[in-house]
Parts: C-alpha cells; sequence; structure tokens
C-alpha cells in the first residue's frame, strides 16, 4: 500500500507520520506538497496535525482550498481512503468530508497531555483490531478539539455507527470527567457513512515508537494494514 | 462600482462560546455586576467591486457561507454600501 502525507504551510506532524508509517509500519510513502495536483497513485491520504496557515480564520478553514485538495476530495469522493489527525481532522470538516465541526476546548486551553480513548465499533479501518473493553493511551495536543454537531446530525452520526472513537478513563469508562474538552458523546474521532474518511483528534503517531515508551497507538496502523493490506 | 462590506461572525446561540464566560467573568470582577451574556465572534471588513448592489450583496453571501463562516457553529450578518 503507498501512503501520502499532505504537507501544508504549518503541518508539523508530517515527520513523524511519515517516520511511523516507513521505518516501523514498513510502508512506501511520499510527502504531498500542499501546491501539488498530484496524488502519486497512493492508495492512502494522510492530513497531518499542526497548524496550517496558522490556524487563521479558523482550524483548517484555509487548507481546504488547497490545490491538493480538490485531488484529495476527488480521491475520498471515489472511495479511496482518507485519514486526518488532529488539525487534519479540522480540515476534514471545513471541507465537509466529514460531520460536525471542532470548537474551542471547554476550559478555553491548550491541552496537551496522554488521553485514554475507547474504540466505539470495530467496523472500520482504523478499528477493526482494537479490543473494544481497552483503553488505549494516545496523546492530544489541540485548543480546537471539542466535537459538535446539530442534534439532528448528531444522531444519525450515533444511529450509522460512525463513531469511532470516544475519550474515556484508563479503565474505559466514558463518563464526563474523562471527556478533556467537552465534546459531545465525549467523541475523539469519527468516520463519514462510506467509511473511507476517518478524522481523530488523539495522535496516534505519537504512541507507535518503543522508544516512547508507549506502543498504544500502533494498534491503530495495524489494524489499518489488516483491513486494507 | 467599489462596495464596502462590513461582515459580522458570531457563534450559534446553541453553542457555549467559553470565550464570551471568560470576558464576562472579568467584566464582573471590574465590578460590572449587571452584565449578564457576552458572547465573542469576529468582525471581517471587505471590499469589492460589483456592476450594482445585488452582485456585491450575492458575492460576500457566497465569500461567508463557503469561507468566512462554518455554519456548523456560526451565522453571519452583513451591511454592502456603496463606496
Amino acid at each position: 500500500m503507498k501512503f501520502g502525507v499532505v504537507v501544508f504551510p504549518g503541518s508539523n506532524c508530517d515527520e513523524d507520520m511519515i517516520y511511523v508509517l516507513q521505518s516501523i509500519m514498513k510502508q512506501e510513502v511520499v510527502k504531498l506538497w500542499h501546491k501539488d495536483t498530484d496524488l502519486q497513485g497512493c492508495d492512502f491520504i494522510v492530513l497531518p496535525g499542526g497548524f496550517s496557515y496558522g490556524d487563521y480564520l479558523r482550524s483548517g478553514a484555509i487548507a481546504r482550498f488547497s490545490p491538493i485538495m480538490e485531488k484529495v476530495i476527488d480521491h475520498a469522493n471515489n472511495g479511496g481512503y482518507l485519514l486526518g489527525i488532529c488539525n487534519g481532522f479540522q480540515i476534514l470538516t471545513e471541507a465537509g468530508l466529514l460531520p460536525g465541526a471542532l470548537l474551542r476546548n471547554k476550559d478555553q486551553k491548550f491541552i496537551c497531555k496522554n488521553t485514554y480513548i475507547k474504540a466505539a465499533n470495530a467496523d472500520s479501518a482504523l478499528t477493526k483490531n482494537l479490543n473494544l473493553d481497552k483503553a488505549y493511551k494516545i496523546p492530544v495536543a489541540h485548543a480546537e478539539g471539542r466535537y459538535f454537531a446539530s442534534e439532528a446530525e448528531l444522531k444519525t452520526i450515533e444511529e450509522n455507527g460512525q463513531v469511532l472513537f470516544r475519550y474515556s478513563d484508563e479503565n474505559g469508562n466514558l463518563d464526563d470527567t474523562f471527556n478533556i474538552n467537552g465534546s459531545l458523546n465525549n467523541i475523539a474521532g469519527v468516520m463519514n457513512k462510506n467509511k473511507n474518511v476517518f478524522g481523530m483528534m488523539p495522535h496516534p503517531e505519537r504512541a507507535a515508537d518503543n522508544a516512547l515508551a508507549n506502543t498504544d497507538g500502533k494498534a491503530i496502523f495495524d489494524s489499518i494494514l489488516s483491513y486494507i493490506g | 462600482m467599489k462596495f464596502r462590506a462590513e461582515i459580522d461572525i458570531m457563534p450559534l446561540k446553541e453553542i457555549l462560546d467559553p470565550q464570551g464566560k471568560a470576558v464576562k467573568l472579568g467584566l464582573v470582577n471590574l465590578g460590572l455586576n449587571q452584565v449578564e451574556d457576552v458572547r465573542i465572534g469576529k468582525h471581517i471588513s471587505l471590499e469589492l467591486e460589483a456592476t450594482d448592489q445585488e452582485e456585491a450583496e450575492g458575492k460576500v453571501e457566497t465569500a461567508c457561507k463557503k469561507l468566512l463562516a462554518n455554519l456548523i457553529m456560526e451565522g453571519y450578518t452583513y451591511k454592502v454600501t456603496a463606496l
């Protein structure tokens, strides 16, 4: 499988993502510059975290008009796999490829710490191999991560099983106390109805190398390869 | 003709605005206990070329809908005047 990691001005998790995909997961990876208009035959596109275009106007709002995004949107609409992490997730909601929006955290703070998330279902490329009873320790680093959708949209997302991850405590309890940023229904990640576009605020690429003493995030990459590979 | 648009973008009423909440606390600490509700949005001012008022408003409408506001979380109002 060939992965493409898009680099926007202000992306800062692109190298981490490339490192994990290339050195740990042993996959072919190419960097796709935001001004490019060719996806170079990639099967799986990743929009990494960062502060594309300085987060001006709204996080992700400007990046979605980058030249490469037209091709990325076509790729997704044709059923191609697309994953957005953190700022990448914000870009995907701004582009209308994922439902909802990501608002300023409930307590106004930038949150940078390890959090626990639980897979909401095993019916996706990201969660296929995950243990639904386990809480995975994955770091977050964001100021705008409070998941919001209208009441009707939220109902649809839940009914379709589009929720990927929810914030929990280390034992997997989904109490509101562990809802770090005030997201509706503790939502940390969602996918589209066709299950080929994924977004999540936590950073699995920061928890996939033994050297970091936490490899909980690697389970997500293993899942992707076993689902698609 | 040249027009100027003054655009206000505000978080939707049903959405918690933590920034507004924090500022309200500051205002109360300042002794302004009468302040009841504070919400913070954005003001965008832009100039544009159009043949008439209607066309100018149409362009501003598109700008708001497609980029300046995210309708999932925000609403907008604007005033377009000929320069």
